[in-house]
C-alpha cells in the first residue's frame, strides 16, 4: 500500500510538472509579444504607432524614428521573392504529387528537406558570391540596354547589392517551405475525384487544373502565406546582399533596408543613443505582429483544407 | 496520324514547365552546395579547425576557427538538451494527461505560431530577457535563446511521432495497472525513440545554423567556450563577420567556416534518415 501511494505521488508530481511546461510553451508567443511591447512603450508614448508606420524620417540622434523605409524594404524584398518563387514552387509541387514516379518523388523530397536545413548565412554567402556579381556584371548592363528609362529597372546603384539580390536569395530559401506544404496538400486530395474527372475524358492536366487544384486551393494559399511569412522575417541572408540603405527603393536594383536587417545591424549601438533601443525593439514588435497575423491566417486556411479533404 | 488536340498540347507544355521548375529548384541547391565547396575546400586545412585565432588574426595572420566550432557545438548542444527536457514534458502531457481537445488544439496552434516567429525576434526577446536578469552576452544567454527557438521544432516533431502510437498500446499498459508516467517512460519512450531522436537532430540543426538569435545573446569571442557566463563564438557569426572584412585571408576563413557548418548540417540530415530506417525495425506496429 505504501508503494502504491508513492506511485500516485510520482504521478501527481509528473502531471503538475508537465502541465507547467506545457503552459509555458503555450504562453511563450504571447509573452514574447508583451515583453517586446513593454520595452518599446517609451517610444510609443512619444510617437504613436500609426505615425511611426507612415513616417520615413530615420534620424535616431534627433529622435525621429520612421519605420516606413524599412517596412517598404521588407515588403519589396519579400514580394519580389514571392513573384520569383511561387510559380516554380507550385509547378514543382504539382509535378511531385501528380506526375512523378514514386522513386523520383522519394529521391527529390530529401533534397528539398536538405535545402530547408541549409543555414541562412550559407544562403547569404551564396548570394554574395554568385547572385550579387551576376546582377552587377550581367543583369544591370543588360537591363539598361534593353529597358532604358523604364522606372523599375533604372538605378544609380551599380554595386549589385540590391532588392533583387535579396529577392533571389529569399526565393531560394522559401522553395522548400512552399513546395513541401503544397505538395502534401495536393497529394492529400482524394483519388476518387481524379478518377471521376479522368473517366469523363479529361487529360491529367485538365483534371489537375479543374478538380485537384480547386480542391487544394486553401492549402496552397496557406503554403504561399507560410513562405511569405518565412521570407518576411528572414534576417542574415537578406542583410548580407540587400545593401542596407535606409531609403524607399524605386527600382529592383536599388539598395533597400528590411526591418529585420535594421534590428540586427544596429544592436551594437542601441544602448548608447536614447530611445534607440526602444525603437529597435519596436521594430521587432512590428515584425512579430505582422508575422503572427500571416501565420494565423495560414493556419486558418490549412484547417479549411483539412476539412475539405475529409 | 491524328493531329494532337489542344488539350494534349497544353498538357505537354505544362509538363515541360514543371520539369523546368524542378530543375531550377534542384540546381539552386546544387549551386549553393557547389559554391560553398569550391570556396571552402581550398580554405580548409588542419590548422583552421584545430586553432583559435591568434594575434593579428583579423589582419590575415595565424589562427583558425576552433573557437567558432566549439562555441557552436556548445550553444546548440546546450540548447538542444534544455529544449528536449521541456519538449518531452509538453508532449507527454498532451498525450497522457490532457483530456480537453480544445486545450490540445490551442497548444498545437501556439507552437505552430512560435515556429513561425523569425529568429531575429527571438534574439531581441532573449536580449530583453537578459537585460531584466542583468546578464551580459554569454554562452548561457545564447543557450536559453536558442532553446526557445528550437522548442517548437522539437515539440511539434515529437508530437507528430506520438500521434502515430496506436492507442491499444497505451490501453494495454493501463490494463496491466501501470500509471500514466510509467506508461510514458517504459512504453511510449521506447516505441517513439527513433522519432524522438529525429526531432532532436532537427532541432540541433536549426539551432546550430541560426545566427540572428545568437547575435545579441551569445556575442562573439576569440576564446574557447569555457564558462557559461562568458561570450561564445559561433560558426554562422564567424561566416558573417569574417566575410565583411577586406582582408582576403580572413574571408577565406569565412568560407572554411561555412563549409564546416554545411558539413555538420549534411551529417545531421543523413544521420536522421539512417536513424529512422534503423530504429523503426524495433517498433511495435
Amino acid at each position: 500500500m505504501k508503494n502504491s501511494s508513492l506511485r500516485r505521488q510520482k504521478e501527481r508530481f509528473a502531471q503538475w510538472g508537465m502541465g507547467a511546461l506545457m503552459t509555458f510553451a503555450a504562453l511563450l508567443a504571447p509573452f514574447i509579444a508583451v515583453a517586446l511591447w513593454l520595452r518599446a512603450r517609451p517610444l510609443f508614448e512619444i510617437i504613436p504607432l500609426g505615425q511611426l508606420l507612415v513616417s520615413s524620417a530615420w534620424r535616431p540622434l534627433q529622435k525621429e524614428f520612421g519605420f516606413l523605409p524599412f517596412i517598404v524594404g521588407s515588403a519589396a524584398v519579400t514580394g519580389l521573392a514571392m513573384v520569383l518563387a511561387v510559380p516554380p514552387c507550385l509547378l514543382c509541387a504539382i509535378y511531385l504529387a501528380e506526375y512523378a514516379p514514386r522513386r523520383l518523388r522519394e529521391a527529390v523530397k530529401p533534397l528539398i528537406d536538405l535545402l530547408a536545413g541549409i543555414p541562412s548565412v550559407v544562403y547569404g554567402l551564396w548570394g554574395t558570391l554568385m547572385i550579387v556579381p551576376f546582377i552587377r556584371d550581367i543583369l544591370i548592363p543588360w537591363s539598361q540596354s534593353v529597358f532604358p528609362n523604364t522606372p523599375l529597372f533604372q538605378t544609380q546603384n551599380p554595386t549589385g547589392y540590391s532588392i533583387l539580390a535579396g529577392g533571389i536569395v529569399l526565393a531560394a530559401m522559401v522553395f522548400p517551405v512552399i513546395i513541401s506544404t503544397a505538395e502534401e496538400v495536393i497529394y492529400a486530395v482524394p483519388g476518387g475525384l481524379r478518377e471521376a474527372a479522368l473517366s469523363l475524358g479529361a487529360t491529367r492536366w485538365q483534371t489537375i487544373k479543374g478538380v485537384v487544384l480547386r480542391r487544394a486551393l486553401p492549402g496552397i494559399l496557406a503554403s504561399v502565406i507560410l513562405g511569405f511569412s518565412r521570407a518576411f522575417g528572414e534576417t542574415m541572408a537578406v542583410m548580407m546582399v540587400v545593401g542596407n540603405m535606409p531609403q524607399i527603393p524605386h527600382s529592383i536594383f536599388d539598395a533597400g533596408y528590411p526591418l529585420s536587417a535594421l534590428i540586427a545591424n544596429n544592436y551594437g549601438e542601441m544602448m548608447s543613443i536614447p530611445m534607440y533601443d526602444a525603437a529597435l525593439l519596436a521594430a521587432a514588435f512590428i515584425l512579430l505582429l505582422l508575422v503572427l497575423v500571416f501565420t494565423v491566417v495560414a493556419r486558418l486556411f490549412l484547417l479549411q483544407a483539412v476539412k475539405r479533404a475529409a | 496520324m491524328k493531329k494532337l488536340k489542344r488539350k494534349h498540347v497544353e498538357e505537354r507544355l505544362f509538363i515541360g514547365l514543371m520539369i523546368a521548375s524542378m530543375v531550377i529548384v534542384l540546381s539552386s541547391l546544387a549551386l549553393i552546395l557547389g559554391a560553398v565547396l569550391v570556396k571552402g575546400l581550398p580554405a580548409l586545412n588542419w590548422a583552421m579547425v584545430t586553432q583559435v585565432p591568434k594575434g593579428g588574426y583579423y589582419l590575415g595572420k595565424e589562427g583558425g576557427i576552433l573557437n567558432a566550432i566549439t562555441g557552436s557545438l556548445a550553444l546548440a548542444g546546450g540548447a538542444t538538451v534544455l529544449s528536449f527536457i521541456v519538449s518531452l514534458g509538453v508532449v507527454f502531457y498532451l498525450h497522457l494527461f490532457a483530456k480537453n481537445t480544445h486545450v490540445i488544439e490551442v497548444v498545437r496552434l501556439a507552437l505552430d505560431v512560435l515556429w513561425g516567429i523569425p529568429s531575429i525576434v527571438f534574439g531581441a526577446f532573449g536580449f530583453t530577457l537578459m537585460l531584466w536578469m542583468g546578464m551580459r552576452a554569454s554562452l548561457l544567454g545564447g543557450i536559453i535563446t536558442l532553446a526557445l527557438l528550437e522548442l517548437p521544432v522539437m515539440t511539434r516533431t515529437m508530437d507528430e511521432v506520438m500521434q502515430m502510437v496506436p492507442f491499444e498500446l497505451k490501453e494495454a499498459a493501463y490494463a496491466l495497472g501501470s500509471t500514466r508516467v510509467e506508461t510514458a517512460l517504459r512504453v511510449l519512450w521506447r516505441q517513439t525513440l527513433p522519432g524522438l531522436l529525429t526531432a532532436v537532430l532537427l532541432a540541433f540543426g536549426r539551432g546550430i545554423g541560426d545566427a540572428a538569435s545568437v547575435l545579441f545573446t551569445a556575442g562573439y569571442t576569440d576564446r574557447l567556450p569555457t564558462s557559461l557566463l562568458r561570450p561564445a563564438a559561433s560558426l554562422p557569426l564567424a561566416v558573417f563577420f569574417q566575410l565583411g572584412t577586406p582582408v582576403p585571408e580572413v574571408r577565406q576563413r569565412a568560407y572554411a567556416a561555412a563549409l564546416v557548418l554545411t558539413v555538420i548540417i549534411l551529417l545531421i540530415s543523413i544521420g536522421s534518415r539512417l536513424l529512422t530506417q534503423r530504429f523503426t525495425r524495433h517498433v511495435i506496429r
